[in-house]
Formats: structure tokens, sequence, C-alpha cells
């Protein structure tokens, strides 16, 4: 018998599998980097209203981020089911918006500050007063360009 | 001896391991962004400083009370008819002279609007007003507005505000900016959003 023996030619090979795990590590890198951790956790309740009147929001890193609403469940016990407002990930009362717009354009570099924008997260629950409270003390600041965030649908869903 | 070859490392689990991470991270993944009606607020301004006078028909009054109930124009209506309202009132172009309308397709009544410059909604809401009925208020006043934009860009550009708008903000759009931002202009000149919201009562 010669040493060099032919491989039988009518087997189907296997499919060589050895480039899964790069393809797989590719996606995993892919969606590694488009993945947005949500920045701050959420401490109020926060069911967005509706509109279809809306603009897009892009360019994440130039918006201020203002929720407000009823604590959520586990902070009831805490600190009550009255509306309040949460800036980064704690909550704060009306005069501190003011300075944590201060403190918001501190760390943005000086050409973006003119096109920061405040996105105000409210519960559809919430009541006007504290909104036009927040309002007036971001006139106060001159961070005059809002965005009331809703989620995409028919507006009179808001009111049934 | 024989020669023997260091075993191979089996790598067959490093596609499970890979999927596991890349199943979290497609889960945890939001791409989508946030929307939303965008206003600008107004300057603030110390108390003792003159409102300008403004005639009485050129201003459409809303107000929301804190049963997030509407009163237009000193009626009550549903919320339903407000963008119908809205649109009367700004399109009724009453004007004669320089306050004269070209544009206008409205009723021509003379007790409201002489012409879209002039008009101004003014919202007032009640501190008891739950902040979803006033999202729909801005919602439906923002729309009565777009309409008409809308309806005068498609009859002097032939296509719709919303579609130009979109164009100007798409870095893909290969058209003469410029020019489109002036048409946009125009528009926006035509049909001012002269919304003005007056501090909630309580």
């Amino acid at each position: 018998m010669s040493k060099f023996k032919k491989k039988k030619s009518g087997d189907l090979p296997a499919v060589n599998t050895a480039s899964l795990p790069d393809i797989v590590f590719m996606l995993l890198f892919f969606f590694m980097v488009a993945t947005v951790m949500r920045q701050n956790t959420l401490m109020v309740q926060n069911k967005l209203p509706f509109a279809d009147q809306v603009e897009k929001l892009d360019k994440k890193d130039l918006i201020m981020y203002i929720y407000a609403g009823k604590p959520s469940q586990r902070y009831q016990a805490k600190y009550g089911t009255e509306a309040r407002i949460q800036l980064n990930d704690k909550f704060a009362s009306v005069e501190e918006v003011q300075k944590f717009i201060y403190a918001e354009r501190e760390s943005k570099r000086e050409e973006l500050i003119p096109y920061l924008t405040t996105a105000l997260k409210v519960d559809e629950e919430t009541n006007m007063g504290l909104v036009s409270d927040i309002k007036q003390e971001l006139r106060k600041a001159e961070a005059l360009k809002i965005n009331y965030t809703t989620v995409v649908g028919d507006a009179q869903q808001n009111v049934d | 001896m024989a020669k023997r070859s260091a075993p191979e490392v089996n790598a067959g689990s490093m596609a499970d391991i890979a999927f596991l991470l890349l199943i979290f991270f497609l889960v945890t993944t939001t791409i989508e962004t946030d929307s939303g009606i965008s206003r600008k607020l107004p300057q603030w301004q110390p108390e003792d400083v003159e409102p300008p006078i403004i005639k009485q028909r050129n201003i459409f009054t809303v107000e929301v009370n804190s049963n997030n109930q509407l009163l237009v124009e000193e009626e009550e209506m549903e919320l339903s008819e407000l963008r119908e309202a809205a649109v009367k009132f700004l399109d009724n172009g009453a004007g004669t002279g320089d306050e004269a309308c070209s544009f206008c397709q409205g009723a021509k009544d003379p007790a409201s609007s002489v012409n879209p410059q002039k008009a101004i909604i003014s919202l007032m809401n009640n501190r008891g007003t739950e902040y979803g009925t006033y999202i729909a208020v801005q919602n439906e006043l923002v729309a009565a507005y777009n309409q008409l934009r809308d309806r005068e860009a498609q009859r002097m550009y032939g296509t719709t505000f919303k579609q130009m708008e979109k164009n100007y903000n798409d870095a893909g759009f290969n058209g003469d900016k410029d020019a489109l931002k002036e048409k946009i202009d125009v528009i926006q000149n035509m049909i001012p959003q002269k919304l003005s919201e007056a501090e909630p009562k309580s």
C-alpha cells in the first residue's frame, strides 16, 4: 500500500465553520459600538404623551434631559406620590434646574452651547403647574430651546 | 520517539460564547431616537414691561381648565375640533390695504384675524391641567400651522413644507440647499408660528 493514500472523493466534505466565530464577533462589535446604554436610571413614572407633529432629536450629546413625574413604585414610600423632577440620577427641586443647566453647559464645548436643547420627559399625568415652573426656570437660565418628548401617535389618546 | 504536536485547543464553543454576548447586546440596543414637539421659550423679562397692544380680533384664545376642558374664544370645544377652528382663524384673511392677505382662502370674517402674520394664538392653562392634555392641544395648534404651511408650499413650490424641511435636514440630499432654505424662510414668513403662552392660573 502506498503511504499517500488518495482521499475518497465520493464523500461530501463537512462545511468549514471555522470562520463562524469571526462573523459573530464582527456583529458583536457592531452592536457593542451601536448600543447606547440608558444614561439615567429612571426614578419617576414616565409614560410620555402622544403627538404626531413631531420633530426628531438627533445629536444625543446636545440634549439635556429633565424628567418629571410621580416617583416610581419603589420610591413612593420615601418620596410620596407627589410629582417630582429628576435631574441626572436624583430627585431635585425646582430651584435646582438652573444649577443643572449651568453645570451641563460647563461640561460642553463652548461652540456647541447655542445648540443645546432641553428635552422635557414628563409623565402625561403630571400637572402643568410643575411643568410651567420648570419652564420659568429654563427661561431664567436662558435655555430657551426645548422639546417636549412624546411618543408618536394620535394626540386624541391623551385625552381619552 | 515519535514527534508529537501540541494538542489543539478546541475552539468550537467560541461561537457559542460570542453568540451569547451578541444576543445580550442585541437585546439592550436602542437605536431609536427621541422625538417630540420643539418649542422656543420667550426670553425672560422683568415683570414691569408693558405688553404690546394687540387687537382683540387677532387673538385666538385657547384656555384649558383643571378638568382638561377646552374653552376656545369663550366657547366650549372638543379637542378634535380645535385644529379646524385654528386653521379657520389663521386663514381668515379679512385684512385690507397693508394688512391684506394675498393667499388666504378663509371666510374673511371681519371679527376674525386680518392676516396670518398678525394672528396670534394665545394658550392659557391652569396649574391643574394634565400634561397629556396640554401636549394634545399644542399638537393640534402646531398641526394647524403645518396644514397651512403645507398648503402654501404645495401651491407655490409643488411640494409639502414637511418634505422641504426633511430634505433640508437630510445630509444626503443632493439639491440646492440654499435655495431650499430660502423657500422655507418664505413660507415661515408667510405663516409664522405665533403661539403665545400665558403663565398658568392657579
